[in-house]
């Protein structure tokens, strides 16, 4: 309905399909908003001409600069506190990491009421590429445990401020060890620019790029899920590969061995035998 | 607008709090906990070109305080990180809280290990260490505001330029994906030849035995005047 606030959702698991992501039903909201107050939208003022200037660095010519006045710094200042609160607090890790086996990996994030988190992990390589997840809120309360699950998706919103902590468990497998990736994001994304002074709704140019640059994130979200599933097809078809080598040359001695064993039975159960048979017959 | 001002910087007076209990404590990337001589590797496959920025932070378990310290000096971190074909790219030591980059100039998987390595043996005395680790690649590695005002970027351009850097990263990672189909395939085909000449191999290793064994037995028993 909003031309520019439409975002493209994020991928989940579809449990019914597996090996396929498919859109959120859940639409994620504008990436820019502020802590600090809400932008409410408004038809879209008309824009000054942009500069004059490329959009690529070498050929840019600087803006005019503008008189500085002490409640420009004061603001400025209050922004850049702003921008140091905001950046840390809305980030996202991704890594990826090798869980040996009998072992258990547990990672800790400190996360502020109301946050929305989302968790996703897949096993890359390893045995039967499963693993336990467990993630438990700051009272130690569990909000989600799985055992033996290839990937999945977890979606919550923190209901109280503290640390929370999710493991990763490979103690059912004896030898093999796991590669497991996981996608912790908290919050949103960090806007663009942190002394975002504007009350004026975003212009048509701008909406289209928070568009486009919506749509480019779940594009490479896409290729991010393409390119682990990949990696494990592969991990699987070289595996395959070389335990294909290595039997064959197995089987092959073992009918080797085998059949000259047979022979040697044989031969072993006639040799006596006979001798004092035909003498006794002759 | 002055009387939205005001009301903003109302709400905005609870930024110095704020601020500090984001230094103290809530300072955003996610830890792990890890042993005195405990290595952690993390893996990152990326295509190549591609800039990785590590951000760590280190905090020792004080027995007596029973927390962890803020900040311990003489505490440092090994960083190594190798590249697909295990050759090391980087290997350096660094502070108790330090920042490593690297380019990566041959796609795959390119391995990042961390393992503790302090001046002072005594600090440890069998704690453990909190690693705060924050690892970021490609396009999340660049800093918007600091280009903005390097270029002295607009709005719209610098959001043009964000733009620019995914595509690119797209394309890099498709550039990649095609390369590694390319070494998938040629695992899927060796495997296909090795299913069907071993397999011919076997059939014709049996039927020689088979006939072997037959032969041979016939002339012993033969020898033995059974036949």
């Amino acid at each position: 309905t909003h031309p520019g606030r439409t975002a493209l959702p994020r991928l989940v698991p579809v449990p019914q399909h597996p090996g396929v992501w498919a859109p959120r039903a859940a639409v994620t909201g504008l990436p820019f908003s502020s802590v600090c107050r809400e932008r409410r939208w408004r038809p879209p003022l008309p824009e000054s001409p942009p500069p004059p200037g490329s959009l690529l660095p070498p050929s840019h010519t600087p803006p005019q600069a503008r008189p500085v006045r002490a409640d420009m710094w004061a603001r400025l200042l209050l922004q850049l506190l702003w921008a140091q609160l905001l950046v840390p607090l809305v980030r996202g890790s991704e890594l990826t990491f090798e869980l040996p086996d009998n072992a258990k990996q547990c990672f800790y994030e400190d996360i502020v009421q109301g946050t929305k988190c989302t968790l996703e992990f897949q096993v890359i390589t390893g045995g039967h590429y499963d693993v336990d997840c467990r993630l438990e809120d700051a009272d130690g309360a569990v909000l989600y445990k799985e055992m033996k699950k290839q990937y999945d998706s977890f979606t919550f919103t923190a209901a109280k401020n503290g640390t929370y902590k999710f493991c990763f468990s490979n103690e059912f497998s004896t030898f093999t060890h796991k590669t497991v990736y996981f996608d912790f994001q908290v919050g949103d994304d960090p806007p663009l620019f942190p002394n975002e002074s504007r009350v004026s709704a975003l212009t048509q140019m701008e909406s289209a790029c928070v568009t486009m640059h919506e749509a480019m994130k779940s594009v490479i979200d896409y290729q991010t899920h393409f390119r682990l599933r990949e990696a494990q097809g592969r991990s699987r078809a070289e595996d395959l590969n070389s335990r294909v080598a290595f039997w064959s040359i197995g089987e092959a001695l073992i009918l080797l061995v085998v059949s000259l064993g047979q022979v040697v039975l044989l031969r072993s159960f006639f040799s006596d035998k006979r001798t004092t048979s035909t003498r006794v017959g002759s | 607008w002055r009387s939205e001002q005001r009301s903003g910087m109302r709400w905005c007076g609870a930024v110095p709090l704020a601020w500090l209990a984001v230094q103290l404590g809530l300072s955003g990337a996610i830890y792990f906990h890890i042993g005195e001589t405990e290595k952690k590797c993390f893996i990152e496959e990326i295509p190549d070109e591609t800039m990785v920025i590590g951000n760590y932070r280190t905090q020792l378990w004080d027995k007596q305080s029973e927390s962890f310290l803020p900040s311990t000096p003489g505490l440092g971190m090994h960083v190594e990180v190798r590249d697909p074909d295990t050759k090391v790219i980087l290997s350096r030591q660094y502070g108790s809280e330090g920042r490593f980059t690297f380019t990566s100039h041959t796609p795959g998987e390119h391995q990042i290990c961390l393992h503790s390595n302090s001046t002072k043996m005594s600090l440890f005395a069998g704690g453990k260490l909190r690693v705060h680790l924050d690892i970021q690649v490609g396009e999340h590695a660049n800093n918007y505001p600091e280009i903005a005002a390097k270029d002295k970027l607009t709005e719209l351009q610098l959001r043009v330029r964000q733009l620019l850097d995914q595509v690119e990263q797209i394309q890099k990672e498709q550039n990649y994906q095609r390369f590694r189909e390319e070494r998938f395939r040629q695992t899927s085909e060796s495997t296909n030849q090795r299913v069907l000449w071993w397999s011919i191999a076997q059939t014709i290793i049996l039927i020689l035995t088979g006939i072997w064994q037959m032969k041979h037995l016939k002339s012993f028993f033969e020898a033995k005047k059974l036949v």
